[in-house]
């Protein structure tokens, strides 16, 4: 599940349930309209129960293109499981943003 | 992939890798030096583990890790093989079993007899880490460290290039395989310590070409472990096809890394920057690689304006000369690829099909069987030639078929023979006897249903041979045997049966012993003469037992009469040879199928008949001088022999007149020959056996019943009991006709 609320412009994304496979496509195309849209995103990874390695992926994709049209996009609030795939692929510094250790 | 289809197919494996384990393990046993069975040993345990980390089955990772350590240590020789330690790893396999039926298979923990059982075993194998096991001695002074020894990071975690170096691309359909690079990560990590992974998502193609169900990532992972490189590549063993793995071992050659750069997709500096951060490369190292690299590319153009180019070497030779690899790294690399070129091949031999499947395309064969009679029946009465070639030739069509459905169902008994193995050697050891087990007619084949029914009352036989049958070692050497019994098991096919022999070289029935034992429990009269085999059957008697101690194995009298119960519910028999101190053999008869047989068709009366064609010997026609003469007595002169027959016209009290003329059909079972007199002699006739109702349970001389082409039922005779009746009342008769003669 991916819902939104938009203030200024800045697109405040908040996932919940699992980013696995099973919702990837329909992931995909939610963050990238979100991208789209925004000037500036924030990814709220709290509600994140499950993450396998299509979740990450899309992270580091949005990353990327968020990088590619110059918008700031950040991950915040990491949920244990977010951190643990995090962890395990050293990608923390990849997206540089500051983690709360739980 | 469905993980409950993945879990099966784990079950399966695993049951079959603990089977191959203990097999080895017995192999061992008399051959402790065989290095085959070490590596088998060793690669069951780790295929176990490493599939079992796959599902996150912690508890079978936890104790099979131990295992395998205590494997590898006894296949780099630093443990010697011995009989405690094989005891301990066959017992560590069982329970390696039970933790999967238990975990996988149930879906539950294991309960605490296991756990605590597994905590023992868990001490045991420890002590052969440690080593400092009972008599275990470390034959190698160079010391490793033990495993389980907490690996110590030097700090800051660049230690040089102590490190294994595991390149990652993994393909783009891993994920939609059910295969998450995650786990492969998580696992590898429980066999040694993660220093650095580097992701590489440079393989990310544009936002819109994106497949988010793909996987596009690469790693590139410093690895601190004591594991060998097979045991690193087995982490990836599952998607092997699916990867581009690449796996440098601590100190590696410069050139290797020179090769990796060179190999992989992403940009060669990038990979070298990866290279120094992780702290696998110094940068001298790396310039030293570049230079080296730019040398070579020189002599290889060289090599090639030259107009002589020596051959190239293959490449394993050439790492092996260098000094990159050695020279055992490379044969495993060559056994692997072999075995996996084997398992491939053997796949495309067999295919798993669902025993019902099976059970359900004999049915309809069965099916198929009577209604083509029927057809073939109604093409006859039509006249019509044309018709009626079109019919015989589906019904040898169909004969084939039923061939070759029932053929699918055959099983070598070497399987199930193959067991006895594991079963000789624990009896042997609970006895205190020293016992070997030979096995014969291993290819011998039958029904697999037959296959599935046969093994407990074998196991009650082999247990009860070993127990009473094979005395004990002073015993043997006062008889003049060798200090080692043997048992036997041999099977092979006779005249539509097959037979299967438990033999051993044991002391042997005392015929006497079983007589005094019967007069005493009153199951024979005091007066009454029996043969041997009769004699010998009386073991058979339910509570019959002339042990003098009751063992935990055997002698309580129960188990024997099971023995016969089980075999006469497959239609088969039981006879027994034993020579007092050569010793005995018991002799189990079976029939080869349970389901369609070739039978011989009968008629007495109205009603049909039908036998087993493979116990027809021959067909006589009684003439009407010996009709007159066999009116008042059961037995004919046959060729100088006597032939005791049974009337079936009597027996199953057929009314109406007797035909015009009769037939004696000769049958023959056990080596014991009778004749059926019967009106008519109606040909073959292929017969799908259906059985009889529970009702019908005790009826005497018949076993089944069958359909005919015109739906008429025909009862399928049981040959071996009317045998036995015939000959029986033969004897009787001739006790009786004795006994007047005395009279007078």
């Amino acid at each position: 599940m991916i819902s939104h609320d938009v203030d200024n412009g800045i697109y405040r994304v908040k996932v919940e349930g699992e980013m696995t496979i099973y919702h990837a496509l329909e992931h995909k195309q939610a963050l990238l309209e979100c991208l789209g849209h925004c000037t500036e995103m924030e990814i709220n990874l709290s509600g994140v129960s499950e993450m396998d390695t299509t979740g990450f992926q899309l992270l580091v994709l949005a990353k990327r293109e968020a990088e590619k049209i110059g918008r700031p996009m950040r991950l915040v609030k990491h949920s244990p499981a977010t951190l643990e795939v995090m962890d395990l692929f050293h990608m923390a510094a990849y997206f540089g943003d500051p983690v709360v250790m739980p | 992939m469905n993980m409950d289809d993945a879990l099966q197919t784990f079950l399966i494996e695993c049951r079959e890798l603990l089977q191959a384990m203990e097999e080895a393990l017995l192999n061992l046993e008399s051959e402790p030096d065989d290095k085959e069975a070490i590596g088998a040993v060793f690669r069951a345990a780790h295929t176990i583990k490493g599939s079992a980390g796959l599902f996150g089955l912690d508890t079978i990772v936890a104790f099979t890790h131990v295992a395998e350590n205590v494997l590898d240590k006894v296949r780099n020789g630093e443990v010697p093989v011995d009989s405690n330690l094989i005891a301990l790893l066959l017992s560590s396999g069982d329970h390696i079993a039970i933790l999967v039926e238990q975990i996988a298979g149930q879906g539950v923990e294991p309960d605490e007899a296991t756990c605590a059982a597994g905590e023992a075993l868990l001490q045991q194998l420890k002590t052969y880490l440690a080593g400092e096991g009972q008599g275990v001695q470390i034959t190698q002074s160079s010391v490793t460290q033990p495993h389980d020894a907490p690996l110590q990071s030097s700090g800051g975690g660049l230690v040089g290039s102590d490190t294994w170096h595991i390149s990652l691309r993994f393909g783009h359909d891993v994920l939609k395989n059910g295969m998450d690079p995650l786990s492969f990560l998580r696992y590898l990590a429980t066999l040694g310590e993660i220093v650095s992974v580097t992701t590489l998502p440079d393989a990310m193609p544009l936002a819109e070409q994106m497949d988010p169900e793909c996987c596009y990532l690469g790693f590139e992972i410093d690895f601190r472990s004591t594991a060998d490189k097979t045991m690193i590549e087995g982490v990836f063993e599952f998607v092997r096809d699916d990867c581009n793995l690449r796996i440098l071992p601590p100190h590696s050659r410069v050139t290797e890394y020179i090769q990796l750069i060179n190999d992989l997709p992403e940009d060669k500096v990038r990979l070298g920057d990866i290279l120094i951060n992780s702290g696998v490369v110094t940068q001298k190292e790396l310039d030293e690689m570049l230079i080296c690299q730019a040398m070579r590319s020189c002599i290889a153009e060289d090599a090639q304006s030259g107009e002589h180019v020596p051959p190239v070497p293959p490449l394993g030779e050439i790492l092996v000369q260098e000094g990159m690899v050695q020279k055992e790294l490379v044969d495993a690399a060559l056994g692997k690829q072999k075995q996996a070129r084997d398992n491939k091949a053997q796949e495309s031999r067999y295919i798993r099909v669902h025993a019902d499947k099976l059970d359900d395309l004999i049915n309809l064969v069965g099916e198929l069987v009577i209604a083509s009679a029927s057809a073939a029946l109604l093409s006859q009465r039509s006249r019509d030639t044309m018709l009626h070639e079109a019919t015989s030739t589906m019904s040898r069509l169909v004969e084939e078929i039923r061939d070759g459905a029932l053929q699918l169902r055959m099983v070598p008994i070497g399987e199930t023979f193959n067991r006895f193995h594991r079963v000789v050697r624990d009896v042997s050891n609970d006895l205190g006897k020293e016992i070997g087990l030979e096995i014969g007619g291993a290819e011998t084949e039958l029904d697999k249903s037959v296959v599935e029914k046969i093994g407990d009352p074998l196991m009650h036989l082999v247990r009860n041979s070993m127990d009473h049958g094979i005395e004990s070692a002073e015993l043997r050497q006062q008889r003049g045997k060798s200090a080692k019994g043997t048992v036997r098991l041999n099977a092979f096919h006779e005249s539509g049966s097959i037979v299967i022999e438990v033999g051993d070289d044991g002391g042997g029935l005392n015929r006497d012993k079983l007589l005094a034992k019967a007069i005493e429990r009153g199951l024979v009269g005091p007066n009454q003469s029996l043969t041997d085999q009769e004699v010998y059957a009386l073991i058979f008697e339910a509570g019959f037992s002339t042990a003098d101690a009751v063992t935990s194995i055997s002698g309580r009298g129960v188990g024997m009469d099971v023995v016969r119960r089980n075999i006469e519910a497959l239609r088969g028999m039981i006879e027994i040879d034993s020579v007092q101190g050569v010793g005995t053999t018991i002799r189990i008869r079976l029939p080869l199928t349970l389901a369609i047989i070739d039978g011989f068709l009968l008629g007495v009366g109205s009603a049909s008949y039908v036998v087993p064609l493979d116990m027809v010997m021959e067909c006589i026609e009684l003439s009407e001088a010996e009709r007159q003469e066999t009116r008042e007595r059961n037995y004919i002169n046959l060729r100088g022999t006597v032939l005791p027959f049974i009337r079936l016209r009597d027996h199953f009290r057929e009314q109406g007149k007797a035909g015009r003329r009769e037939n004696i059909v000769v049958v023959q079972y056990a080596g014991q020959k009778a004749g059926l007199v019967v009106d008519e002699l109606m040909g073959e006739f292929q017969t799908v056996i259906k059985p009889l109702g529970k009702i019908f349970g005790n009826l005497r001389g018949v076993s089944g019943s069958t359909i005919l082409g015109s739906g008429e039922v025909a009862l399928i005779l049981d040959v071996p009991a009317l045998i036995q009746r015939s000959v029986n009342q033969e004897a009787k008769s001739a006790g009786q006709e004795k006994l007047v003669a005395l009279l007078k």
